[in-house]
């Protein structure tokens, strides 16, 4: 049993390793969730929050997040992937029995340790809960280690929300409540209507031993940061992920370069202590 | 570490002895009235006193364009390119040296890049030290690359009629073997290297108004600075700067495949931070959407972030982005502009808290 990552690194680090796609469901439209299986022997060993650089030999490659959690692995890892350029349109078009390839992972992910003992607000906004499932399914598997949890989620329209089995599955496990807003609703949607900061009223906590985790898009981030910031949650105890364009995935095509960090390196996951006087972080 | 005597006259000689080993010989030749490195076919071609190359000797460690991997995309089947030509590289000058030191740390930091370091490793560098100054926009005095780093395999200093020559490693010394063209230095040779590279530094001007270590610190405090917005103006966002500098290492990753969608090949080529679409995320989102941001952030790396990141400075003060951008945007002015609002801003206050002061004594 060996790492991909070792793999990876062996001859050449931009060169990929054969992996096959499993299973394709549809989540919506533009989102499809993709199961896929590493060669035999081989073994992600990936933390929550990190990604892989996924290949389809002739259009390209990019940098997707793993949201599957590290304790179901077993060879195997998912991807929710959204079809918005070459690689992920192609991607899209791949069914189950199909090889793609894949390097990593990749970058930092969340220090999972050092939640432990805390409760746990998760926030997340339209595909920015697919790096949080990988997150959000490991504490879970661990319930007993942590505090409290709330997973705030907030979505364009009903239709839009993902991994809704593992909505309902999450708001079951114990002290643990799922808050779901979406911009537009339909007939149908009986839930919470507009921005996700409108949730946060919902909410109790003590500020001081509570630790808050952010994925989604930049604009939510400044909101979202105002609301835990004024609730007294300090500012290393605020993690959030960071999108970018990446190339290389390994520190070298500069694509990625926030200050003097390269966010496949560094990051993507970020506390907002280490990236709160950077320029560009946030816009 | 040793230092050889070789008379000008043996350069040929010691060129086809390289060439006899299966060397590679490159170095910078003149094509159109300019300079570039090219490989050297006979010594008649070098020109070693040349003022500056076109392109930074950067291209032979990291190739404008090239082959990472070829796949077949069926079979899955992959072979990784790794290609290591023994080459010598003639007469690189001081601030292209402290180039590839930054290219170095770059690419062996974290995971190390095996195509670059098999390059880098087959490669042998003879650096020549600077006498005069080479164009109006460098100000590798400033910037303190008017020395050369310890990275020289050999260093070449022009004696008139001799050259001088250092070993600066035993790549370099590997060189020099089975030629007679290297004589042991007497101790008036010794003062010979001394006199010249001694009376070589009052030729060369200091060009930026601040020190070299403040440019961190003062770019940090000129984020917000007025200044980037009037480059943004007139930057065509060409990418001509980036294309020239020898410490910009930037590159974009594309696949190409033969029309039966079987065999192809995965490409890096150099790319540009300056161009639109660099920093643009799937979904559209662009993090730099303004050549002001796109500038801001070209500066930023050359005098702060690359210093932040590796230690040294991602400017060598060579001059070549001055040189070609068309709208006349130039690390010197930029910097010193910079230094000047900063001591503007400075002064300002000063004269404010002063007046304040005589205020609450009044």
């Amino acid at each position: 049993m060996t790492t991909l990552l070792n793999e990876t690194l062996k001859e050449s680090i931009y060169m990929p390793t054969p992996a096959r796609i499993t299973a394709v469901k549809t989540f919506t439209p533009t989102e499809k969730f993709f199961k896929i299986a590493l060669p035999s022997g081989f073994s992600l060993a990936h933390r929550p929050g990190q990604f892989v650089e996924v290949s389809v030999f002739g259009v390209g490659e990019a940098p997707i997040s793993i949201c599957s959690a590290p304790s179901r692995s077993n060879g195997t890892f998912e991807m929710c992937v959204r079809a918005v350029g070459k690689l992920t349109d192609a991607l899209h078009r791949l069914a189950a029995g199909s090889t793609i390839a894949i390097r990593g992972p990749f970058g930092r992910g969340f220090p999972i340790e050092r939640f432990r003992g805390k409760d746990i607000i998760f926030v997340a906004g339209g595909l920015g809960l697919a790096p949080l499932r990988s997150l959000i399914d490991e504490v879970i598997n661990d319930r007993g280690k942590f505090g409290r949890i709330h997973l705030l989620y907030g979505t364009r329209t009903p239709q839009d929300i993902l991994f809704a089995e593992d909505l309902v599955a999450w708001a079951n496990a114990p002290r643990t409540e799922v808050h779901i807003t979406v911009d537009r609703p339909d007939e149908a949607w009986k839930g919470n209507v507009g921005v996700i900061t409108k949730l946060f009223p919902k909410l109790r906590f003590h500020a001081r031993n509570t630790v808050a985790i952010i994925v989604g898009p930049p604009v939510m981030y400044k909101f979202v940061l105002m609301e835990l910031l004024g609730k007294g949650i300090a500012d290393g105890n605020i993690w959030l992920s960071f999108e970018r364009q990446m190339k290389c995935a390994v520190g070298k095509c500069g694509h990625c370069q926030l200050h003097h960090i390269y966010t496949c390196q560094d990051g993507p996951a970020f506390s907002y202590a280490q990236v709160k006087h950077l320029e560009e972080a946030f816009s | 570490m040793s230092l050889r005597i070789m008379p000008k006259s043996l350069l040929k000689t010691w060129i086809k002895h390289l060439q006899s080993r299966h060397f590679k010989v490159v170095g910078p030749t003149e094509r159109f009235g300019q300079y570039v490195f090219e490989e050297i076919h006979s010594a008649d071609e070098l020109v070693m006193d040349y003022p500056t190359s076109v392109l930074p000797p950067k291209k032979y460690l990291l190739p404008p364009r090239e082959r990472l991997f070829t796949f077949n995309a069926k079979t899955m089947e992959m072979q990784p390119d790794i290609q290591a030509v023994p080459t010598v590289i003639l007469g690189v000058h001081t601030c292209d040296m402290h180039a590839v030191a930054m290219l170095d740390k770059v690419n062996n930091t974290g995971y190390a890049d095996q195509h670059y370091k098999a390059r880098r490793e087959a490669t042998y560098l003879v650096s020549v030290e600077c006498l005069t100054p080479c164009m109006e926009g460098s100000f590798c005095k400033s910037m303190g690359t008017l020395t050369v780093p310890e990275n020289y395999d050999l260093h070449f200093t022009d004696l008139g009629s001799d050259y001088a020559v250092e070993v600066g490693s035993e790549k370099g010394a590997a060189l020099l073997e089975g030629c007679s063209a290297f004589w042991e230095p007497s101790e008036a040779d010794y003062a010979r290297v001394d006199a010249v590279i001694g009376a070589k530094w009052q030729h060369f001007p200091y060009r930026l108004e601040c020190d070299v270590t403040e440019l961190p610190d003062l770019l940090a405090l000129s984020q917000k600075s007025p200044l980037w917005d009037e480059l943004g103006e007139r930057c065509l966002a060409c990418g001509m700067c980036t294309k020239v500098c020898p410490t910009c290492y930037c590159f974009d990753v594309t696949d190409e495949i033969d029309l039966n969608l079987e065999h192809g090949e995965r490409i890096r080529q150099w790319d540009s931070c300056q161009i639109e679409k660099f920093a643009v995320v799937a979904g559209g989102h662009n993090f730099r959407s303004s050549r002001a941001l796109r500038q801001r952030h070209r500066f930023m790396r050359k005098g702060k972030y690359q210093y932040e990141a590796f230690g040294l400075m991602g400017c060598v003060g060579c001059g070549r982005c001055a040189a070609s951008c068309l709208v006349h945007i130039t690390p010197v002015d930029t910097f010193n502009a910079l230094h000047r609002l900063r001591q503007a801003a400075q002064n300002g206050s000063a004269a404010e808290n002063t007046a304040s002061n005589q205020e609450v004594q009044a």
